[in-house]
């Protein structure tokens, strides 16, 4: 009896508490910077596509939203020929950005992509591309790779040394 | 107000006739309810509106709820059952029919060859209702009393189960092993 | 003539008003019950969203009034009307103010309990229509728990009347010129109030609706207008208690300074609509087998021991 008579009391205070209600469209909630939102492809500081065609992104997701060719330039730079994801299938897991080895595949905090037609949220490689690195400033894969893509010349990367010219036995 | 008297009579004759006459049981309970309730309006013009409330609040209200709980509970499907050509067959309906046209004609003869009656208009208030129940009739509220209450007793002993305490793996099915 | 176009006028003031006050309660508690759990509630359509009511009504006329084809159409049309009925018409004993009612009757109480009886039918008649079983199950818990508990409404009633010498609404508000009746009925009240609860199958005693459990119970079918007359019904269920217990204990129309008779009634009447609706927001449901043994193990002692007691008293100060 007491009690019901208690949590009546309690109840009604409660009428001048704070509302914990965000009233959204006004006022947005923060959102985390590694909250899991919208899939961007990232450029490096050239300015370059970032993604090299490898189809992990592609091979992690759960729900097979991601598709995707690969070509190569005059350079022998890898780049995808188009790059497509169903947002209407993805369910913002972030397996793509794990499986990403170059950093290209990035979730980031916006969540607002409602659309009234379906089709729309298919999203083509100009709706994907972003300018900028995302959130790995200064990451360049081919700097820092192996190969000669017009980029930089064999053995002047990062971490790396001189090719040894295979014709001389002096190293 | 007789013009009312008489609609509402013709009322709680036709939903009485609709009692018997519908073949889905709560339909025809529907009618019953209705019945009662015109009922309840003749009471009230004749100037009687305690009865008429208790009607409607004792009557279709209590006990035909109960009523209508219980048919809900065991409803019968009405397509299946055999009996309903009964009705047709003279044979099942002309003996009470004569019994009730006996009933009607004596009933005829009474009210006509008393001459006309007007109709009452003093209303009789709650209060004289309460005291005549308390004073000449209290015998009688006694002995329904009494009746009430061993209807309770008995419905009570009758729905009470045995209680049986057994351990949970003895139950009555394995007592018989 | 004059006098009988008067009436009928007061009659359709007082149905326009009260279907109004039950539409907006809709908002009224959305709103009280956000505030409550520290939220906004409907606050977009219109100032403070008070277009809501608007809104829903919208919709609820609009959508598709489906019946479904396994269903009894006729007793699946009928049950709506009758809650709606049987409480506009318990609506027409209630004196608002001095002159402000639709029939003085002098078994006015009596009449209140013959329509909520009559009620008691629209879940009944509502859930075995539906032909579906968890509206069956709502329809035989409803039921029973109406039954129950009018009895013990009609008892609570009964200290009231013992000491109003009447049935008729009036002189029970005039009666209360000295002393409202709560203060010396105050276990009729609580009685009443529970029972009224109970009656109008509201939370924490909704046990015939039960979302967590019977899917909404007897109206698990209902759609459209015909669900908008059950969920209007309710409302106007609460009204109504709330207009009783107002009139039978807090002194109905009866306050003192300079308000208008009416104000005095609608601000009472208010203030027991908003308890129903803390209630709603801060109370757990009980058990089916809780709230019978509450019904008849306590309310219903108590209830007998309010009449006697009164009965005495009033005899004894006689």
């Amino acid at each position: 009896m007491f009690s019901i008579l208690r949590s009546l009391w309690i109840t009604f205070l409660h009428m001048f508490h704070k509302r914990v209600t965000i009233e959204y469209p006004e006022e947005k909630a923060p959102l985390p910077p590694r909250w899991r939102g919208r899939i961007v492809l990232t450029r490096d500081p050239d300015d370059m596509e970032r993604c090299v065609g490898c189809y992990l992104c592609a091979a992690a997701c759960p729900v097979d939203c991601i598709s995707l060719q690969a070509t190569e330039d005059e350079n022998g730079r890898r780049y995808p020929e188009f790059f497509r994801i169903n947002f209407s299938r993805c369910i913002f897991c972030g397996y793509c950005e794990d499986a990403c080895p170059t950093y290209a595949i990035q979730l980031i905090p916006d969540f607002e992509m409602g659309e009234y037609n379906r089709q729309n949220l298919v999203y083509e490689k100009e709706d994907l591309l972003i300018a900028g690195q995302g959130k790995y400033h200064g990451y360049n894969y081919y700097r820092e790779a192996g190969v000669d893509v017009g980029v930089k010349g064999k053995g002047e990367g990062i971490n790396e040394d001189k090719p040894v010219d295979v014709r001389k036995l002096m190293p | 107000m007789e013009i009312l008297f008489y609609i509402a009579g013709v009322l709680a004759i036709l939903s009485t006739v609709m009692v018997i006459a519908v073949r889905n049981a709560v339909h025809a309970l529907l009618y019953l309810i209705v019945s009662l309730l015109s009922i309840s309006v003749i009471f009230f013009i004749l100037g009687a509106p305690f009865i008429a409330a208790l009607e409607v609040i004792v009557y279709a209200g209590a006990i035909m709820v109960l009523f209508v709980f219980v048919i809900m509970m065991l409803y019968v499907d009405s397509s299946n059952s055999n009996e309903k050509n009964i009705f047709i067959k003279p044979k099942t309906w002309i003996g009470p029919s004569i019994i009730a046209l006996i009933l009607m004609a004596e009933m005829l003869y009474m009210l006509l060859g008393e001459g006309y009656h007007p109709m009452p208009h003093q209303i009789i208030s709650p209060a004289a209702v309460g005291k005549l129940m308390f004073t000449k009739y209290a015998l009688v509220v006694d002995l329904a009393g009494f009746l009430l209450t061993a209807g309770i007793v008995g419905a009570y002993h009758l729905g009470q189960k045995e209680r049986k305490i057994l351990h949970r793996y003895l139950t009555d099915k394995n007592e018989n092993l | 003539m004059n006098e009988t176009l008067k009436l009928s006028l007061i009659a359709i003031a007082i149905l326009l008003v009260l279907v109004t006050i039950a539409a907006g309660l809709i908002w009224v508690e959305r709103r009280m019950l956000a505030a409550w759990q520290d939220r906004y509630g409907p606050n977009r359509v219109g100032t403070f969203g008070i277009l809501q009511v608007a809104a829903d009504m919208i919709k609820i006329f609009f959508k598709e009034d489906w019946i479904p084809p396994f269903a009894d159409k006729s007793v699946f049309i009928l049950a709506p009307a009758i809650v709606m009925t049987t409480i506009l018409l318990s609506f027409s004993i209630i004196p608002f103010a001095p002159g402000i009612l639709v029939a003085d009757l002098n078994i006015g109480l009596l009449f209140f309990f013959a329509m909520s009886s009559l009620g008691a039918y629209s879940v009944v008649l509502g859930g075995w229509a539906s032909n579906n079983k968890y509206s069956l199950l709502g329809a035989v818990r409803g039921s029973a728990q109406m039954i129950s508990y009018e009895i013990f409404m009609g008892l609570s009633l009964m200290g009231v009347v013992i000491m109003a010498g009447s049935f008729n609404l009036t002189d029970i508000v005039l009666a209360q010129k000295n002393v409202w009746f709560f203060i010396p009925q105050f276990l009729g009240f609580v009685i009443f109030f529970i029972a009224g609860i109970a009656e109008t199958h509201r939370l924490p005693f909704d046990i015939p609706e039960a979302e967590s459990e019977l899917i909404a119970g007897y109206h698990t079918e209902y759609s459209g207008m015909k669900f908008g007359m059950f969920f209007i019904g309710e409302y106007l269920g609460i009204t109504l208690i709330s207009a009783l217990i107002t009139t039978l204990f807090f002194g109905g129309w009866l306050g003192f300074g300079f308000l208008p008779p009416v104000v005095w009634f609608l601000i009472k009447m208010f203030a027991f609509i908003l308890f129903f609706v803390l209630l709603r927001a801060s109370l757990p449901r009980p058990r089916y087998d809780q709230l019978m043994s509450l019904g008849w193990k306590i309310l219903l002692p108590l209830s007998f021991l309010n009449l006697l007691v009164t009965g005495a008293l009033v005899l004894y100060f006689q």
